[in-house]
């Protein structure tokens, strides 16, 4: 019977050329990949590499090309981020975990929970221009409900004061900071349901059957055991946010700003828009000063994903 | 009591005739723990459970058996409502533990399920260690020192008959423990929280004979204290470890007794054919 079976198989030859054809076909889509990126790093390092030191990272913008630096750009994206991460992670994985872990009962609660659902889903796929504009509306302007950004109707302490507050923002990095948050909010909390969704529920089981709560259930077991894959989500969504322009451009306006934000009202201006002024001047000098503002940007990168690495690999030991 | 039968068809064991003591007797003194009657269920349309009447007696093991889908899981998961979970589940009758009606509105879930500890069909340890495994259920609902959570978590080791084998690595991951191991490691974690009844939803089917034989030992031990309520749809394990025996079939209780009567003389045809193996 056996004979048989393999007389009637396909000649080997045909069947070893084809497997081998296969893993050529997806070692080629792998290589284009790769080397497309590859040439893309070395063109910029080349580029870039002559104007990277010390200046760069230390001066401010300058119209000669020789003392331009990136400094205020930094420290911008750095408040901005911050801003960003320190409403968009609690409020993303806040909602993710009502969305998982309380599922309502109820036909009508169920009906919002789909609504819910849906739009956040919708969301993660709206361009980030249109969060600019939302920004612009709501946090910059308030909606024109509390007067006008240069007349503000309530402050707290004076312009010199670091803790300044003002409604509404104004163009500052608070208003920029919860754009960017309203760009990542979506990609967190589908990340963080995916992670909550991946726990078993034996799990969740276990800890109601010895007497949990949902709250003990939820900080105990099911947290817990999401962390490495709402890390994941939380550094990947944290990474767009840095690398966002368009809504920053909308928010922040001016793109040539030579001092640092002093408190959060103050003007900003960050990374990938000073790039993006360096690569819209026509001299090639400032060229290849953005290219190396792009090599700042993926250092700072690269250091958040490997920290997100450690993290994860710490969590999940 | 520490004799395993790696055998799939393992002879009577000769300490369960001393560890039944009594059970020849006509009565069996036990005091009830958990009282049924008129108890229905439903899943959405579906009737479940149908007028289930019973008394599961005290510190005695009581077996549910019939085939897949007769609703045996179903009642046991009435008793520390985790049928809750169920959006479409509801129930009505009498269930009541110690006196106490489980249906009530009044009924506080959460401290319900500390007095009825749970064992899951696939062990379901949590990916923390061993320690905190067993002392997960301590920490939430009681305030204690270090010494007192670590005399728990031995108490509770021993009992589940794992302790010689973990004692050294405590605080090595729970998952890193072999199935049987795990199986015993829930059981600890279930009595930490100190129990009165178990409920164990067919324990040791992910289980090879050799640590099926461990946990059917463990129980013969844990009925000292506890009630105990087990799923199983292994029919020798029923007659072994078990004092009562429930046979339900399509939602409805066919037979209740005491094992040795349902095993060797039952007074359903059903029973009988099922027990037998000629359907099921």
């Amino acid at each position: 019977m056996n004979d048989t079976a393999i007389k009637h198989a396909q000649p080997r030859g045909g069947r070893f050329f084809r497997d081998n054809l296969f893993v050529l076909i997806c070692l080629f889509a792998a290589g284009v990949c790769i080397a497309t990126l590859g040439v893309l790093l070395a063109s910029i390092l080349i580029q870039g590499v002559e104007h990277l030191d010390g200046r760069l990272l230390s001066n401010p913008p300058s119209r000669k090309p020789d003392k331009a630096g990136i400094y205020p750009a930094m420290i911008g994206t750095i408040y901005i981020c911050s801003v960003c991460a320190f409403t968009a992670i609690p409020l993303g994985i806040g909602t993710a975990v009502l969305l998982e872990e309380f599922k309502p009962g109820n036909r009508t609660l169920a009906r919002l929970h789909g609504f819910v659902q849906l739009n956040i889903t919708n969301l993660a796929g709206v361009p980030s221009v249109v969060y600019g504009i939302l920004g612009l509306t709501a946090f910059v302007e308030m909606f024109k409900l509390l007067g006008n950004a240069g007349d503000p109707i309530w402050t707290l302490g004076t312009t010199d004061n670091w803790y300044y507050v003002q409604l509404p923002f104004g163009r500052g990095v608070l208003a920029g900071g919860l754009t960017l948050m309203l760009v990542v909010l979506p990609i967190i909390i589908i990340s963080s349901q995916e992670a909550l969704r991946a726990v078993p529920n034996s799990l969740r089981h276990g800890a109601l059957a010895l007497g949990a709560t949902r709250c003990q259930m939820v900080w105990n077991t099911t947290l817990p055991a999401a962390i490495p894959g709402i890390m994941t989500g939380t550094i990947l969504a944290m990474s767009r946010a840095i690398g966002e322009a368009a809504p920053i451009l909308i928010i922040a306006g001016i793109v040539y700003i030579t001092f640092t934000p002093d408190h959060l009202m103050d003007d900003f201006t960050a990374m990938p828009l000073q790039i993006y002024d360096w690569a819209g001047r026509p001299q090639e000098a400032f060229h290849r000063v953005a290219a190396s503002g792009i090599l700042v940007l993926m250092a700072i990168l690269l250091t958040f994903n490997a920290a997100a690495v450690i993290i994860r690999q710490k969590f999940q030991r | 009591m520490n004799q395993t039968s790696p055998t799939l068809d393992p002879p009577p064991r000769p300490s369960d005739t001393h560890a039944r003591d009594g059970h020849g007797m006509p009565v069996d003194k036990a005091a009830p723990a958990i009282e049924v009657a008129h108890f229905n269920s439903w899943y959405g349309d579906f009737h479940a459970l149908q007028d289930l009447n019973m008394i599961i007696p005290e510190k005695r093991v009581t077996a549910f058996i019939g085939p897949s889908g007769c609703g045996k899981s179903t009642f046991l998961r009435w008793i520390n409502r985790m049928n809750d979970l169920v959006p479409s589940a509801r129930a009505e009758g009498t269930l009541k533990l110690h006196g106490q009606d489980l249906l009530d509105k009044s009924t506080d879930v959460v401290e319900l399920r500390r007095h009825v500890g749970m064992v899951f069909q696939k062990p379901n340890p949590f990916p923390k260690t061993i320690y905190d495994n067993v002392a997960f259920g301590p920490r939430l609902h009681l305030k204690m020192s270090r010494a007192e959570l670590d005399q728990v978590v031995e108490r509770s080791l021993r009992s589940a008959a794992l302790w010689d084998e973990v004692k050294d690595r405590l605080r090595t991951p729970a998952l890193s423990l072999s199935g049987g191991q795990q199986q015993r490691l829930c059981i600890a974690r279930a009595i930490a929280v100190g129990p009165s009844v178990l409920l164990m939803d067919e324990p040791c089917s992910a289980l090879d004979p050799r640590s099926t034989a461990a946990i059917e030992d463990l129980m013969a031990e844990l009925r000292n204290d506890y009630t105990i309520a087990i799923v199983t749809h292994n029919m020798q394990q029923a007659s072994r470890a078990s004092d009562y025996s429930a046979f339900m079939y399509q939602g409805v209780l066919v037979e209740f007794g005491p094992t040795h009567k349902i095993f060797t003389n039952p007074n359903n045809e059903q029973t009988q054919n099922y027990i037998t193996g000629r359907f099921g």
